[in-house]
């Protein structure tokens, strides 16, 4: 049973990283235009680039 | 102009924002830039994104531009020195933009409160019960108390965080002496964690940790979804804020002109409005004649003439030429604040209404709470054993736990209001859907509601072609609806007719020279070179003349919102009496009514005799569902059991109203009637299955049967099984069509009282 001392902590830890994966996501604010991000891939990259950002946090 | 423009009617009133407005609105990031969000309504693809974001990027003083989709709205950075022109651009882009309060744009702290509390639990839930299924697969010792332990772990942050939104909700139910569905919540995932704790510490076989992070993790997805729902609506309702007066330019004592906020003029101050604008303050005429539009604030479907000396309201909008007023009340006296004190004096049915679910928790919680301690008392009278006769007392109270409720009734409405947002009709919160079942009388306002308050040429048949090419070319230079309904029903044919020079008199005509001859295009008596003054002109009507005779006569009708004579057959025959209570006049609501078939109707209402009208039917038994439109209906439209506001509504009506719709059509009121009741069928029959699983399950638990396994089985069927249910919705209400109409029917003369 001594490999549990590895894999409970391992099993938490990548739960974790998601979680923090998560609230990150939620913090730069990418949940607040899903329609958005979803239109946005259909507009060629060279063009958005051209429109001066692509930052999600300014929103 | 991108691939999918949109429609000209959100363009048509937008107005311009003047740069001062703009920089009013914009608030400062530091160094030099400042930050502004514009509503525009008209985006609504990847195309619009790309247009609006490039046009405004390539404005000098733009850094970046970034459109949100979801709520329609574009945020802009620019250079303070500079303001660039953004509401020219994008209106020349075809997304004519609106600002919106302030306070609409805080960011909603409870929306990403609740999301980080679903995480949470949601990693707590899978953790957990991974650690669970471990124990409940045979391990036991040592291994099963770590395993405990480090649930226990887990389980305090959801406690924490999660829990912490059902504690506060609790709490401030019982503060005020009433009982929600999260006091029982709190409660049983309360007792279940100490429990569990208890027993991890005694080594003992079952801890229910797991049944706290799902129990939690369920429970906040419904409440979540809820709160997308009702943002999604009140963000999109929002972003239809028609620019309302913010501020006027003010003339000086002096002869300088300057811009005044709306709260910063005090009466006696002089203001210039432009054609096309708003009053801003209740006022008198001090300069200028011109033509009112008043339909969203008295209901009446004709123009309005004013000259020197009228008394105007705020509110109304200029239509032919430019005004200079003098205030007589401030902002916060105007006829506007009037009908806001009036809504909240008028505030009904929705304060004194109880959430279904709330109804329910009220009989559920006590009844619950008193099995768990009937079971608790049971148990020590058998064998007592006070640790067994806790731990089946708790277990009762676990498997009890609401989930059911706190998931079915949300989930039902969830479902219920996307349904109905597919089809144009947008719903401020559940609880609007669970009165709108019991309504059994409907009040129609008349302009802007039953009809769409634009007039419509009638007689096009009667007037010679030439003639009606000649009057649409005049009637094109102008604002007045009556000059642009001729405009738009010569649309087909040329324009051959070329003037020398067209100039408007507000509040009279269109006047065009052309070589030797004039032309007039308006009012009766002016047209044929009576006296100017409206007041004794013997004639009246809408005339065509040619150096004074008469060339042409024109009639016009109020056109009918499409759908609405099925929409009231519809309505009766589900046996709910239909009322249409107007500001217009007799004979215009007497047209409307005749050809609807309404019976019962009152005209020439005062607000407030609107609200009375409905507090009587409310006396005697009855509740209202009011439909309006205009500042005056906004205080019965708070005043009835729920209110229904078409999406050109004015901003109070709109914002005190429970459903908004977006579509023309008025089959919207028969189908938020109907989709409200199946929803509400799935509601009770939701609850009825909650009541069976408790039936079945309760026994269970009474005799201690319940471990952690049977407790995490039943409750994840019981959760699954409400959603099924409620999932049925989605098929619910296609047999009501709410297509457009070829051809809108017409009603409602126009040119009775002398408007052009």
């Amino acid at each position: 049973m001594s490999v549990l001392v590895y894999l409970i902590p391992a099993a938490l830890l990548f739960g974790l990283a998601s979680l923090a994966a998560f609230l990150w996501a939620l913090k730069s604010g990418q949940y607040e235009d899903l329609d958005g991000a979803g239109e946005r891939i259909l507009i060629d990259s060279e063009r958005l680039a051209a429109s001066g950002n692509g930052d999600p946090k300014h929103s | 102009m991108s691939c999918c423009a949109p429609g000209a009617e959100s363009g048509t009133e937008a107005g311009f924002l003047s740069p001062d407005e703009l920089r009013h609105a914009a608030r400062s990031l530091g160094n030099g830039i400042a930050q502004i969000e514009l509503s525009v309504p008209a985006v609504h693809c990847g195309a619009c994104i790309h247009s609006v974001e490039q046009g405004l990027s390539r404005l000098e003083g733009v850094v970046s531009a970034r459109v949100n989709l979801s709520t329609r709205r574009v945020s802009v950075r620019f250079r303070e020195d500079a303001p660039p022109p953004l509401t020219e651009t994008l209106t020349a882009l075809g997304y004519p933009p609106h600002l919106f309060d302030e306070a609409a744009v805080d960011k909603d702290r409870s929306l990403s409160e609740l999301l980080r509390g679903v995480a949470v639990s949601g990693f707590a839930a899978g953790n957990i019960m991974l650690l669970s299924v471990s124990v409940w697969s045979g391990a036991d010792g040592a291994t099963r108390d770590l395993f405990h332990w480090v649930s226990a772990l887990i389980a305090l942050p959801v406690l924490a965080f999660a829990g912490g939104i059902f504690y506060r909700s609790a709490w401030q139910a019982l503060r005020h002496g009433r009982m929600n569905m999260d006091v029982p919540i709190a409660i049983g995932v309360t007792l279940a964690y100490a429990m569990s704790l208890y027993e991890t510490t005694q080594h003992g076989d079952h801890a229910y940790f797991d049944a706290v992070a799902s129990l939690l993790f369920f429970l906040l997805i419904g409440r979540t979804l809820d709160h997308v729902m009702r943002d999604k609506a009140r963000s999109a309702v929002q972003g239809l804020a028609r620019l309302a007066p913010r501020g006027a330019i003010m003339v000086a004592p002096d002869g300088g002109r300057e811009y005044r906020q709306l709260g910063e003029i005090e009466p006696g101050n002089r203001l210039l409005i432009a054609a096309g604008e708003r009053i801003p303050v209740d006022a008198r005429v001090d300069g200028g004649t011109s033509d009112l539009d008043t339909s969203l604030v008295n209901g009446e479907s004709r123009p309005q003439h004013v000259s020197p000396g009228s008394v105007v309201r705020a509110g109304t909008l200029n239509l032919t030429g430019p005004l200079t007023l003098e205030a007589i009340a401030r902002a916060d006296d105007s006829f506007l604040a009037e009908m806001m004190r009036m809504m909240e004096a008028a505030e009904g049915g929705r304060t004194r209404y109880r959430r279904i679910a709330d109804r329910a928790a009220a009989l559920y919680a006590p009844v619950v709470h008193l099995a768990a301690f009937a079971t608790f008392l049971g148990w020590m009278a058998v064998d007592g054993d006070w640790h067994k006769a806790v731990t089946i007392g708790i277990a009762v109270l676990i498997i009890t736990c609401p989930c059911a409720l706190g998931l079915a009734v949300p989930i039902v409405q969830v479902v219920a209001a996307r349904r109905l947002f597919e089809r144009g009709v947008m719903v401020r919160d559940g609880s609007a859907m669970e009165r709108l079942t019991e309504i059994d009388t409907i009040v129609f306002d008349k302009t802007g509601t039953l009809t769409l308050g634009r007039p419509r040429l009638v007689n096009i048949a009667s007037v010679a072609p030439d003639m009606l090419a000649v009057a649409a070319a005049l009637g094109a230079h102008s604002r007045h609806p009556l000059s642009q309904a001729i405009a738009r029903s010569a649309s087909g044919q040329a324009a051959f007719h070329n003037f020398d020079a067209v100039t408007e008199i507000p509040g009279f005509g269109m006047e065009g020279k052309a070589g030797p001859s004039v032309w007039r295009l308006g009012r009766a008596g002016w047209a044929l070179g009576q006296d100017k003054d409206p007041s004794v002109s013997s004639q009246s009507g809408t005339l065509l003349t040619r150096d004074g005779r008469e060339c042409a006569r024109f009639e016009f009708e109020d056109v009918l919102r499409p759908g609405a004579a099925r929409a009231i057959q519809a309505l009766q025959r589900s046996g709910k009496s239909v009322h249409m209570l107007s500001g217009d006049t007799e004979a215009a609501c007497d047209d409307v009514a005749k050809t609807l078939g309404i019976r019962q109707y009152a005209a020439a209402l005062l607000p407030s005799e609107k609200v009375a009208r409905i507090a009587d039917m409310a006396k005697d038994g009855h509740k209202a569902l009011m439909v309006g439109d205009g500042l005056n209906d906004a205080p019965a439209l708070s005043a009835a059991h729920v209110s229904m506001a078409p999406a050109t509504a004015a901003d109070i009506g709109r914002n005190a109203a429970d459903f908004v719709f977006l579509r023309e059509g008025l089959e919207a009121v028969p189908l938020a009637i109907d989709v409200s009741e199946r929803a509400g069928k799935l509601i009770r029959q939701n609850i009825g299955l909650a009541i069976v699983y408790n039936i079945i399950a309760i026994p269970i638990a009474i005799l201690g049967h319940v471990t952690p396994l049977v407790a995490a089985i039943a409750m994840s069927c019981s959760s699954l099984l409400v959603i099924g249910n409620a999932l049925r919705l989605l098929r619910a209400g296609e047999g009501i069509s709410v297509a457009r109409p070829a051809a809108a029917p017409a009603m409602g003369h126009y040119s009775e009282g002398g408007a052009r």
